[in-house]
C-alpha cells in the first residue's frame, strides 16, 4: 500500500545560537500513515509534535531522515510544491484579503480563473459553515469563524494530507468539542488524510483513527485509541493518556501473556505485551483507578492490597479515592456515583483493601 | 534551508552593501586621515601621529569639547524633564485623542530644522519678538541683544528642536505600562501621587534614558545652531570641525576631532543599550 | 477623553507646550505677509510680493527643483534599502543580525557633522578630482533615511502573524510570490510612510548637504547663503513660510498612514 506520508528515521536538529548548543526536537521517528486516515500527533510541550508536522509541511528539513508524501521523497520540495496544506494555530489569516480571496488564495496562486475561483471558495465556505461571509474581514470574525476560513482555506486546495496545528487551542470549551466532532465527520465526509497536533489527550481519543505519542523528540507509541488506552507500553504513555496507578512489584511467574507478581506481599496477575520477564524481576504494574474495586477490610485474610482512605474527592460523576497502602504507595480508585455506591461509601481512615480483575492489570517494560 | 539563505542574501546584501560601502567606509577612510600630515599631496602620503599630538596640544579645543558636552547635558535633562508631563499627558489622560494630539506634537519636529532655528533669530533678534513685546510692556528701554548670538541662545534653540524627539521614548514606554500595576499599587493603599512616585516613574525609566541620549548623542556634534544663534560665546566643537574642512582645509586635524567625537558617541551609545535595551524600539515603535 | 481632562492641568501644559512649539513656525508665515523689510514688530501690514518675488529668483526655482528631485531620488533608493532590510530584519534569524542593526541604526546617532565630513573624505578619496554635486549629497541622504525606513517597515511587520508567509507559500506560493501578494500589500502603508519621512527629511536637510553639495543648491543651502543678506530676508521667510506648509501636510499624511489598519492598536483608558 501506498502511504499518505511517510517519514523514515528523521531526525531534526536546531543549532540554538543564543543558548549555544544544539536542540534535538525529534530523533529517529518513523511514522506510516494511511491514506483517508485520522491521524494524531499527542504529546506534552516540547515533545516534537510541531516540528514533525512542519516537517511533513516543508517549513523545515529532517537533519537526517527521508520525508515521503503518496510514495514520493519530498526531500528538495519546498512548501509551495508539496499536496499539503496546513491550517495554522494562529490561524493566519491575510488581514489585507477579505474572506472569499483569503479561501482562494490557493487557487489565485494556480491561477485558476476568477469565476471558478470564486464558486469554489463559496462551496469552500458552505462547506464549513460560513456561507455567505465572504466580503468580510478576517478582523472583524470570531475566533472560532477565523478558525473555519482558516479550515476553508486549506481544504478548497483539495490537498492530499490536511495538516491541523492544535487548531482548537484557542477557543472555549463548549466550542471546541462542537468543532471537533465538526471536523471528525468533515474528514470522514472528505476522505482526506488528517495529521492532526494536540496536547489533549481526550481530543485525540475522541478524533483519531490512530495516535502516536511522543515525548521529547521521540515517538513512543504508535496505535488506535482503544490500544493506546487499553495496553499502554510505556510508564509516560499509561500516565499521559489518562489516569493510571503505578505499583513497584516483584515478578513470580512467567507465562505467555501473563505474569505473576507480588505486591506488598500479596500475589496477583497482571497482562503484559512485549519484552519477556524472568522471575525476581521488579517491574510496575499499572492499572486504572476506574478498573478498581474497593472493599471494606476487616482484619485478616484479605486478597488485595491494603490501605486506608487517605482522601475523598467528588467530582460528580464518580468519587475519587486516593489510598494510603500498607507498603506507603498510594492508590487512586473512582467509583462511579450510582446506586448508592461511590459517593458516602467511605470515610477518610477507613480500611478498606483493593482489587482488580487479571485482565485490567499491566507491566510495564518500558 | 539553502531557499532560505538565498532568499536572506537577496534582501540583505543590498542595504548592508550600501551601509559598509557608504556609511563603514568613509568611517574607516576618515581614521586613515587622522595619521595623514597634510590635506593634500605630496603630504597626504605622510604617515604620522602628528595630529593627534596637535589635537592633544590644543587645550582649547579640549576646553570646547567638554562645554560642548556640557552644553548638550544641559539640553537633554531640559528636554526629558520639559518633556515627561506631555508624554505622561498623552499616555495617561489623552485617551482616543492620544494620537492624534500626538501627531500634533510630532509634526513640528519635521519641519526643517533650520527654519526653525531661524525662527528663533526672529524671536531672539535686537528687534525681534521678545525684544519688541518687553519694549511695548515698559521692562527696558531698548532692544538687548544679548539674547541673540549666546550660548543661551544655542541652549533655548536646541530645547526647542529636540523637546518632540524627547517625548517619543518617554511616552512610549509610558504608553507600555499595564495599567493593572497602578490598579494593583491603589489595592494595596497607594495614593495616587505615591503609585505615580512608586510604580509609574520607575517603569518609564527605559524611556526617559532614551530621551536623554537620543538628544545628548547628536547634540554634543551640533554646529548649525551655534553658527546661526550662538555668535562667538555660543561656538562648539561641531564649529571647529566644520571649519578645519571649509575654510581651513586641515582635513588630518578634522579628521582626528571627528574621530574623537565619535569614539565619545559610541561610547555613550555601548553605555545606552547596557541601560536600556528597548531603547532603539521606543525611537520607532510610538 | 472626558470634559473635565480638558481643562487638567495636564492639557494646559499640553497646550502650552503645543503652542510653544507652533509659535515660531506660526510667526514666520505671519511674517510672510508683512510689508516690511525687517523681522521686526510692529507688522507694517499685508502684502503677498514676497511670494511673487519668490517666484520671480531664477536661483530660488533651480533651488527648488533640486531638493524636489533629490528628495524623490534619494527617497526611492532609501525606502527600497530600508524597506529589504525591514523585511530581512522583522522575519529571518542570521548569522551578522545583531551587527547589522547596530550598522544600520548608527546613522541616526551619529552626529551629521560626522556624516557629512566622512563621506566628503570618501569621495575625495576616491577621485580627488571628483565633483561634488547633487549626487554626492543624494548619496548622505540615502545613508541618514535607511534607519528611520527600516524600523517604520520592521515594526508594522512585527505587528503581524509570523506565519503569513509561511501560511501563502502553504497554499502554493512561491517566496517571491508571497512578498508581492502578502508581505509587501501588509507593509505598505509603512513604505508609503517611510517614503514621505525620507522625503521631509531630503527636502529640508542642510547640516550633511553643506559638505557634500558642489555647485548645484538645494533650497536649504540656498536659504542659507541668503541669510548674510539683510535685504534677502523676508524673500527667505517666505520661502520658509512654503516649506513649512508642506512639511506639515507631508507629515500628517505620513503618520496617518503609519497608523492605518494597524492590528494592535492600544488606547491608555486609565
Amino acid at each position: 500500500m501506498e502511504y499518505a506520508v511517510e517519514l523514515r528515521d528523521v531526525t531534526k536538529i536546531f543549532s540554538d545560537r543564543s543558548a549555544g548548543r544544539d536542540v534535538r526536537a525529534i530523533q529517529h521517528i518513523h511514522l506510516a500513515i494511511r491514506p483517508g486516515e485520522f491521524f494524531t500527533l499527542l504529546g506534552p510541550s516540547g515533545c516534537g509534535k510541531t516540528t514533525t508536522l512542519r516537517i511533513i509541511a516543508g517549513f523545515e528539513t529532517p537533519t537526517h531522515g527521508e520525508v515521503l508524501i503518496q510514495g514520493k521523497s519530498m526531500a528538495s520540495a519546498p512548501p509551495n510544491v508539496r499536496p499539503v496544506n496546513t491550517v495554522f494555530q494562529s490561524y493566519a489569516l491575510f488581514p489585507h484579503l477579505s474572506v472569499r480571496d483569503n479561501v482562494a488564495f490557493g487557487l489565485a496562486v494556480k491561477r485558476v480563473p476568477r469565476d471558478e475561483r470564486l464558486r469554489r471558495a463559496e462551496d469552500a465556505l458552505a462547506l464549513v459553515r460560513l456561507p455567505g461571509q465572504g466580503r468580510r474581514k478576517p478582523t472583524h470574525l470570531s475566533g472560532g469563524q477565523q478558525q473555519r476560513v482558516a479550515l476553508a482555506r486549506a481544504l478548497v486546495n483539495r490537498p492530499a494530507v490536511l495538516l491541523l496545528d492544535e487548531p482548537l487551542g484557542a477557543l472555549d470549551q463548549k466550542l471546541r468539542k462542537e468543532m471537533q466532532l465538526e471536523l471528525k465527520e468533515l474528514q470522514i465526509q472528505l476522505g482526506i488524510t488528517f495529521i492532526y497536533v494536540t496536547h489533549d489527550q481526550e481530543e485525540a481519543l475522541t478524533m483519531s483513527d490512530r495516535i502516536a505519542v511522543m515525548d521529547r523528540g521521540f515517538v513512543l507509541q504508535v496505535g488506535d485509541p482503544v490500544t493506546i488506552y487499553e495496553r499502554p507500553q510505556t510508564r509516560f504513555v499509561a500516565d499521559f493518556i489518562g489516569e493510571s496507578n503505578f505499583l513497584s512489584a516483584k515478578v513470580d511467574s512467567a507465562e505467555p501473556g501473563r505474569v505473576g507478581v507480588s505486591i506488598g506481599g500479596r500475589r496477583f496477575f497482571a497482562q503484559i505485551d512485549g519484552a519477556p520477564v524472568s522471575p525476581e524481576q521488579n517491574v510496575t504494574v499499572t492499572v486504572r483507578p476506574e478498573r478498581l474495586t474497593l472493599h471494606r477490610a476487616n482484619g485478616t485474610g484479605e486478597a488485595g492490597l491494603v490501605g486506608a482512605i487517605h482522601e475523598i474527592v467528588y467530582i460528580g460523576t464518580d468519587t475519587r479515592y486516593v489510598v494510603k497502602l500498607t507498603t506507603g504507595e498510594r492508590v487512586v480508585a473512582r467509583i462511579q456515583n450510582v446506586a448508592g455506591r461511590g459517593l458516602g461509601e467511605y470515610r477518610v481512615n477507613d480500611a478498606v483493601s483493593i482489587t482488580w480483575s487479571d485482565r485490567d492489570a499491566r507491566v510495564l517494560t518500558g | 534551508m539553502i531557499h532560505e539563505r538565498r532568499r536572506v542574501a537577496a534582501l540583505m546584501l543590498p542595504p548592508a552593501l550600501w551601509l559598509v560601502l557608504l556609511f563603514l567606509a568613509p568611517m574607516v577612510i576618515m581614521a586613515a586621515y587622522s595619521f595623514r600630515a597634510g590635506t593634500f599631496e605630496p603630504e597626504r602620503s605622510i604617515f604620522t601621529i602628528e595630529q593627534y599630538q596637535k589635537f592633544l596640544a590644543h587645550t582649547a579645543y579640549h576646553r570646547l569639547l567638554l562645554q560642548s558636552i556640557l552644553v548638550a547635558f544641559v539640553v537633554s535633562m531640559l528636554c526629558i524633564v520639559l518633556a515627561y508631563p506631555i508624554a505622561y499627558f498623552l499616555a495617561f489622560r489623552a485617551g482616543s485623542l492620544q494620537y492624534t494630539l500626538l501627531t500634533i506634537l510630532i509634526v513640528p519636529a519635521w519641519i526643517s530644522y533650520l527654519l526653525r532655528i531661524l525662527a528663533w533669530k526672529v524671536i531672539l533678534g535686537s528687534s525681534g519678538l521678545l525684544n519688541s513685546f518687553l519694549i511695548s510692556a515698559g521692562l527696558i528701554r531698548e532692544g538687548s541683544p544679548i539674547l541673540l548670538y549666546s550660548r543661551d541662545a544655542v541652549i533655548v534653540a536646541l530645547v526647542y528642536v529636540w523637546i518632540p524627539f524627547a517625548a517619543l521614548p518617554i511616552y512610549s514606554a509610558l504608553q507600555r505600562i499595564d495599567r493593572r500595576l497602578l490598579e494593583a499599587a491603589a489595592d494595596l493603599g497607594c495614593a495616587p501621587w505615591e503609585a505615580f512616585f512608586r510604580v509609574t516613574l520607575p517603569l518609564s525609566v527605559p524611556g526617559l534614558v532614551a530621551g536623554f541620549f537620543f538628544v545628548f548623542i547628536p547634540t554634543v556634534g551640533e554646529w548649525v545652531t551655534p553658527t546661526l544663534v550662538g555668535g562667538v560665546s555660543g561656538t562648539m566643537y561641531g564649529n571647529i570641525i566644520q571649519d578645519l574642512f571649509v575654510r581651513a582645509n586641515d582635513w588630518p586635524l578634522g579628521a582626528v576631532m571627528s574621530l574623537v567625537m565619535l569614539a565619545l558617541v559610541l561610547v555613550q551609545i555601548a553605555v545606552f543599550v547596557r541601560l536600556s535595551p528597548r531603547g532603539l524600539s521606543d525611537l520607532a515603535g510610538a | 477623553m472626558r470634559r473635565r481632562d480638558l481643562i487638567s492641568p495636564g492639557f494646559l501644559y499640553y497646550a502650552l507646550m503645543a503652542a510653544f512649539l507652533y509659535l515660531p513656525i506660526a510667526l514666520l508665515i505671519v511674517f510672510s505677509f508683512n510689508d516690511g523689510r525687517t523681522l521686526t514688530f510692529p507688522l507694517k501690514g499685508f502684502t503677498t510680493r514676497w511670494y511673487e518675488q519668490m517666484l520671480g529668483t531664477r536661483e530660488l526655482i533651480d533651488a527648488l527643483w533640486n531638493s524636489i528631485a533629490l528628495g524623490i531620488v534619494s527617497s526611492i533608493v532609501a525606502t527600497a534599502l530600508g524597506t529589504l532590510a525591514g523585511i530581512g530584519v522583522s522575519r529571518f534569524d542570521f548569522p551578522g543580525k545583531r551587527a547589522f542593526l547596530a550598522l544600520a541604526s548608527m546613522p541616526l546617532v551619529i552626529p551629521y557633522v560626522v556624516i557629512g565630513v566622512a563621506l566628503l573624505l570618501l569621495f575625495k578619496t576616491i577621485n580627488p578630482d571628483l565633483q561634488l554635486s547633487l549626487w554626492t549629497v543624494g548619496v548622505g541622504h540615502v545613508v541618514i533615511n535607511i534607519p528611520y525606513c527600516m524600523l517604520i517597515v520592521a515594526s508594522r511587520l512585527a505587528g503581524f502573524d509570523a506565519h503569513l508567509e509561511e501560511a501563502a507559500m502553504d497554499l502554493g506560493a512561491t517566496y517571491w510570490g508571497t512578498l508581492a501578494r502578502v508581505t509587501l500589500p501588509i507593509a505598505a502603508p509603512a513604505i508609503v510612510s517611510a517614503f514621505l519621512s525620507s522625503f521631509t527629511t531630503s527636502f529640508d536637510e542642510f547640516a550633511v548637504s553643506f559638505f557634500l553639495i558642489g555647485t548645484e543648491s538645494t533650497l536649504p543651502i540656498y536659504l542659507y547663503s541668503q541669510l548674510r543678506f539683510p535685504s534677502r530676508l523676508p524673500l527667505i521667510v517666505a520661502l520658509a513660510a512654503v516649506i513649512i506648509v508642506a512639511s506639515i501636510i507631508l507629515v500628517i499624511f505620513s503618520e496617518a498612514l503609519r497608523r492605518v489598519g494597524r492590528p494592535a492598536s492600544r488606547t491608555a483608558e486609565a
